[in-house]
């Protein structure tokens, strides 16, 4: 293949990645590095330094408009980005050093993870939870509008929390990915935050998250100027348009259509990396 | 995953009903989302100029990433980075565009710190300044600054 065809071919395949992915809500990146290695025979480390960036490009693109839903609790964000941050940082560090075919295993298994988060139902907002001592030291309390009006939560479980954000953190170093699966883990499940608040908050950490990360995969060599431009320009035109079309009715579908791509993509990344093609 | 499991966005009119404190935390994240988008669309530029120099010299040389070589220093370091804009190349415009892209939310979170000062919460401008060390260290202690 010519560079310019690898060129057109990366960033239509990028541009479709992006837009499913804000459609369905389950985000474009995660599919982009398996495509890339399976599809395109790109080198592993070569594929998580190109998404690494896109996931920056996604987040902060999306960030404005996530910001006019006025959902997002900045201090929740800037206290779990500690967590993140170290983890990124110390993901990104551990991945210089593992072999890429252990790299394929935990991303298929991520992968996998995320196909099964996708199909499950999600939990009934809980509506009045006791405030947690430290959560209220901390001021992570807040109140969002509701259409009954102003609601406000009590933020649970703060140190389960703030592990599993580090985990999720050392994650996306690790791989590439904003890893929402685990961020939906830590902030739904364990914090108890209410859905919207805990998307447009994970939103705004990402791109935090990912630019922790960034800096040592730029300086080791990972990010490859002639892969990494169509990736991100091609994801970022995607979720834009993505986040500006509402087809609600198509978006049931389509989630079932994603997540099955997201199955099948995490049980070849496995397979390529038990039998060592990657 | 990024935007991970947001429903499509939905425009609903903001209740005016917020409370006094929650205002302000509203007021700096518009201006934090709007710092975001602006440097999105700068990095965007700078890497679609980079695309054109670097596709008019490479459109039909081979693409080849099956084998992982590493990035030669000019494309790993700012120093390397702003040299070869210097000499001109495509790619070097990219790595500049992409450069821009990482400095986006490490410009957010200082312009954060900037915001709890303002409301005058000092837990808060503490927590921010931890996390823009660990972003700083990550950007100038790995080896990019050099």
């Amino acid at each position: 293949m010519t560079i310019l065809e690898f060129t057109a071919v990366v960033a239509s395949v990028s541009f479709v990645a992006g837009l499913l992915g804000a459609l369905t809500g389950l985000g474009g990146g995660v599919v982009l590095v398996p495509l890339l290695t399976i599809l395109f025979h790109v080198d592993i480390r070569y594929a998580i330094g190109a998404s690494l960036v896109s996931v920056i490009a996604t987040s902060s693109g999306a960030a404005a408009a996530y910001v006019k839903e006025g959902f997002s609790n900045i201090r929740i964000g800037m206290f779990l980005e500690i967590a993140t941050t170290f983890g990124a940082l110390l993901g990104a560090f551990l991945a210089t050093r593992i072999p890429t075919s252990a790299l394929a295993i935990i991303f298929g298994v991520v992968l996998l993870y995320s196909a099964y988060l996708s199909r499950k139902p999600r939990p009934a907002a809980q509506r009045s939870l006791p405030p947690d001592p430290l959560a209220t030291r901390l001021r992570l309390n807040g109140s969002f509008p509701d259409l009954e009006g102003e609601r406000s939560y009590n933020v649970q479980n703060v140190p389960t929390g703030f592990s599993l954000m580090f985990g999720a953190g050392a994650l996306s170093g690790l791989l590439g990915i904003g890893s929402g699966a685990v961020k939906v883990l830590a902030m739904d499940q364990a914090m108890r935050i209410p859905f919207k608040v805990s998307t447009t908050t994970s939103n705004f950490m990402i791109g935090v998250t990912a630019a922790a990360s960034a800096g040592v995969y730029l300086s080791r060599g990972y990010v490859d100027p002639g892969l990494a431009m169509p990736v991100m320009l091609g994801v970022l035109a995607g979720s834009l348009l993505g986040s500006r079309i509402l087809v609600r009715a198509e978006t049931k579908s389509l989630r079932l259509v994603f997540s099955l791509v997201i199955l099948v993509l995490g049980l070849q990344m496995l397979y390529q990396g038990l039998w060592g093609r990657i | 995953m990024p935007a991970a499991q947001a429903p499509a966005p939905q425009r609903q009119p903001r209740k005016a009903s917020l409370g006094e404190g929650r205002w302000d935390d509203h007021r700096i994240e518009v201006i934090l989302g709007n710092l975001l988008r602006a440097g999105v669309l700068l990095s965007a530029a700078v890497v679609l100029a980079g695309a054109c120099v670097y596709l008019s010299r490479h459109a039909h040389e081979s693409a080849d990433y099956r084998i992982f070589r590493g990035e030669p220093s000019d494309f790993r370091t700012i120093p390397g980075v702003i040299r070869s804009v210097i000499n001109g190349r495509g790619r070097g415009l990219i790595q500049l565009g992409l450069l821009f892209l990482i400095a986006t939310p490490i410009a957010r979170v200082a312009f954060s710190i900037v915001g709890f000062a303002m409301e005058r919460d000092r837990m808060y401008v503490a927590f921010t300044l931890i996390v823009l060390a660990i972003l700083l260290y990550s950007l100038l202690g790995s080896g990019v600054g050099v």
